[in-house]
């Protein structure tokens, strides 16, 4: 097997990896890092991120009001420390962003343009037009060729972490082109890989999220923290679950039901703000959780909206005008036209809750390190935790940044603390080769990867979307352990190398099961509701057992070990989350 | 029912491409993108294609169609009668089925400079740029970098080495940010031998391209530009200094 050695090796290369690549090449001129990532770095998910990037910029806001908005946000499941730092570096990072060229919109001053965002008390989310996570991304890729000390690895699969005594030494990645395995040896990994959307059949995220990064984590010991905390993003197109960004909402759109109620007032986010003039943190602009929420009650009442795709809610953006919407969410209305066929400008836009981010993910510290000594990891793959029981929009693609830059250099501190790299786990890679050859090679097992995978997602989207029941958790836990033991008699068409997307596909699945069990083991342990995750059967939020972070365990053929970590709390006070009218206006 | 045929190539088992057809049913919200992942789902496991997004903007999924250059995820079975044809992006190599090798693009982005070349360290805070400012390149940055107006430039075919409608369209954008003074540095790949003047102005890049970003009104901006530049040194020397 051929070695690459390398002082850090990042696997993903969107908005995270391309930010620690850029940290340490910038930090340590002399470093080799290898930037490994299954797809093209323009390619990543990141692109797809639409409304923004949350910091504190504009002199009327403060950072204090940040972290209010963020930790009541997440429903008191935040670490408030993490939150702290997070706020402090996120208005650094965004101007860094613009340093390197971001075409962030603009005020006609020239100064850098903010608009509203759910949830958020003032206006601090920085964008660029509606495509600010595909201009982030492509001005780091494009920054990131400035530098030959980052060797890419483009549409390389990681398929195991290499550990050993007790340190993370680098991994294994198959080189799609020619299906080999590669071994890199390296003194630190860093996991920016993403989210794992795809284990849900109706979701905003790309093919290529299927938490591999988060499996990667956890098979070798790492806990998956806060896994049962999957967010629905109120406003995706009922016919390809595609997204629309709530910067629609933010500037000005409105939800309706089938009898043109803004319905958000019935749910404590009223009384209705007047048409064209959007309240901050209310109806509208409340949270995402609230919001999918609302609409849940409203499908069971009657009162959705019938399409062909099934039942949706209408986004009516009509009164912003066709100048607006142009300038400002240009995306929304080719997307809607194209795949709804629905002009904005003209008629109220079909939608409805679509999963869209993990909360949850690899458990790191604030320094973005696992437990894994060598192992750091962040962005969405990550779960520092910030983002607590319900993530704020806009703050995602900042966290990418904030601690893109805290991995690299925690793995820099890491590196210089250890002295000399002692060299390969040449063992651990022989292993992970021949747990791919098996899987190649495997004879008259009958799985398949699309049967799987289609039980997996219909499992997930039933029992462990908006509202859950310990009941639908149970069905979920079972179903996640038949599949996890069919999978290993999974069978593929296809046994050639180059470009094998059966392999590939056979490989996410995995990665997919193993968090889609993580997921719901965690969400039927959890008896109470905070933020994403809604118990029909424990109503209620349950500070005395469970204001704190769960932490899944990998136990190989078994069903993981959940165990619990208190939150950090350094000022905010467990209380009540208040998206009314009312509270918007005393806090005026 | 709607008849794919899709170009299949596998180096390792196939002397050259071949064929092959596929009968998937008919939807009219379909894109040739669902018509493909049936195909992987439910016929051909084996069947390689790239793709991610499903909503243009990863670039990913560019592939002839009905000899066009178009993503997959934005092109409706239902705006086609009869056989639809797949292929691969034209001009460039291909590694297996519908996926191309992409590194001359990738090396060539790399050629021209695209990150930003201050022209003065920035004050306390970001740099001004107006609303008109910005609108001067944004255009120029929306690009997915998804090679359909590669496979459409004639250019391209003839001359593989001609720099390309997105490489020079990307430098043009850095070149016209008012943040920038890197235009000099990445001349000597545009207004080289194989940059913008390879260009014969077909046009064809701006009409295959997704995202609206118009290469061709780019790259005749540099040339306009670089004539310019032309006039200046050798008719009026005394203005460079």
């Amino acid at each position: 097997m051929e070695t690459i050695s390398a002082d850090v090796a990042i696997v993903g290369a969107g908005g995270a990896g391309l930010r620690a690549a850029l940290a340490l090449a910038d930090a340590a001129p002399k470093l080799r890092i290898a930037l490994i990532s299954k797809v093209y770095p323009m390619r990543s998910h990141t692109c797809a991120a639409e409304g923004g990037a949350a910091g504190v910029i504009k002199p009327d806001d403060s950072l204090a009001q940040h972290f209010e908005d963020t930790v009541g946000g997440g429903d008191w499941l935040s670490d408030q420390d993490a939150v702290e730092y997070f706020i402090r570096e996120a208005p650094k990072e965004l101007l860094q962003l613009e340093h390197w060229g971001c075409p962030w919109s603009r005020e006609p001053d020239g100064s850098v343009a903010v608009r509203p965002f759910g949830g958020m008390k003032l206006m601090r989310t920085w964008f660029a037009a509606d495509k600010s996570g595909f201009h982030i991304l492509h001005t780091l890729f494009q920054t990131s060729l400035k530098y030959t000390s980052i060797r890419r690895f483009d549409e390389y699969y990681a398929t195991d972490l290499l550990v050993e005594d007790g340190r993370c030494r680098g991994l294994t990645a198959i080189e799609m082109r020619s299906g080999q395995m590669r071994h890199f040896d390296a003194g630190a990994v860093i996991l920016a890989g993403g989210g794992a959307g795809r284990m849900f059949a109706f979701t905003t995220n790309g093919a290529i999220k299927t938490g591999d990064a988060m499996a990667l984590a956890y098979r070798a010991g790492v806990p998956l923290k806060d896994m049962e905390f999957v967010q629905y993003h109120p406003t995706g197109l009922p016919s390809t679950g595609t997204l629309l960004t709530e910067a629609c909402r933010g500037e000005g759109g409105v939800l309706l039901n089938r009898h043109g109620r803004r319905f958000l007032q019935d749910y404590g986010m009223g009384p209705e703000t007047p048409l064209g003039h959007p309240v901050l943190k209310t109806m509208e602009l409340g949270p995402r959780d609230r919001v999918s929420q609302a609409f849940w009650h409203e499908q069971r009442k009657g009162n959705a909206v019938s399409t062909r795709w099934g039942d949706a809610m209408l986004l009516d953006m009509r009164h912003l005008g066709e100048k607006k919407i142009d300038e400002r969410l240009p995306l929304v209305r080719d997307m809607s036209i194209s795949y709804m066929g629905v002009d904005p400008v003209k008629d109220p836009v079909p939608v409805r809750p679509v999963v869209h981010y993990m909360m949850g993910g690899i458990h790191t510290d604030i320094k973005a390190a696992t437990p894994l000594a060598g192992l750091f990891a962040a962005g969405e793959c990550a779960c520092v935790s910030i983002n607590g029981a319900n993530r704020l929009g806009s703050n995602s693609l900042t966290e990418l940044l904030v601690f893109g830059r805290r991995a690299a250099l925690s793995s820099l501190e890491y590196l210089e603390s250890q002295g000399a790299h002692r060299g390969a786990a040449e063992g651990a890679a022989e292993k992970a080769l021949g747990r791919i050859r098996e899987l190649l090679q495997r004879a008259g097992g009958g799985e398949s990867v699309a049967g799987l995978r289609k039980e997996m997602m219909h499992a997930m989207e039933q029992h462990a979307g908006i509202y859950r029941s310990g009941e639908g958790l149970a069905a979920a836990c079972a179903k996640l352990a038949e599949l996890r033991r069919r999978y290993r008699n999974l069978q593929l068409h296809d046994r050639t190398n180059v470009y094998n997307t059966d392999l590939l596909q056979a490989l996410e699945l995995g990665s997919m099961l193993d968090c889609a069990e993580a997921v719901v083991q965690s969400a039927a342990a959890r008896k109470e509701s905070r933020g994403a995750h809604q118990r029909l059967d424990f109503p209620e939020r349950d500070d005395r057992n469970y204001l704190r972070h769960s932490l899944a365990y990998y136990r190989g053929a078994e069903a993981p070990g959940i165990d619990y970590r208190d939150v950090v709390i350094t000022k905010s006070k467990p209380g009540v989350r208040d998206y009314s009218g009312e509270h918007a206006r005393a806090h005026a | 029912m709607i008849q794919l045929e899709v170009l299949r190539y596998n180096p390792e088992t196939d002397q050259e491409p071949r064929f092959q057809r596929y009968e998937v049913p008919f939807r009219d919200d379909w894109v040739v993108l669902d018509a493909l992942n049936h195909v992987k789902e439910e016929i051909d496991p084996t069947l390689s294609y790239r793709w991610s997004c499903h909503m243009a903007v990863c670039g990913s999924c560019g592939m002839m169609i009905n000899a066009e250059p178009k993503l997959a995820c934005k092109t409706f079975v239902r705006d086609y009668s009869g056989v639809i044809r797949v292929e691969p992006l034209r001009h460039f190599p291909v590694e297996r089925d519908l996926i191309t090798v992409i590194d001359d693009f990738v090396a060539k982005l790399a050629r021209v400079k695209p990150w930003l070349m201050p022209k003065e360290a920035p004050a306390n805070g970001e740099y001004r740029q107006t609303p008109a400012q910005l609108k001067r390149y944004k255009q120029f940055t929306l690009c997915i970098n998804c090679m359909l107006c590669y496979a459409a430039c004639p250019e391209y075919g003839l001359i593989p080495g001609y720099l390309g409608p997105a490489a020079i369209t990307l430098a043009h954008r850095w070149n016209r940010d008012s943040r920038d003074g890197g235009r000099e540095a990445r001349q000597e790949e545009i207004a080289a031998k194989e940059g913008a003047w390879e260009c014969s102005f077909v046009g064809a890049c701006s009409e295959v391209c997704p995202e609206h970003v118009d290469p061709a009104a780019a790259i005749q901006q540099v040339k306009i530009e670089n004539t310019v530049d032309w006039y200046k040194d050798h008719l009026m020397p005394w203005l460079k200094k």
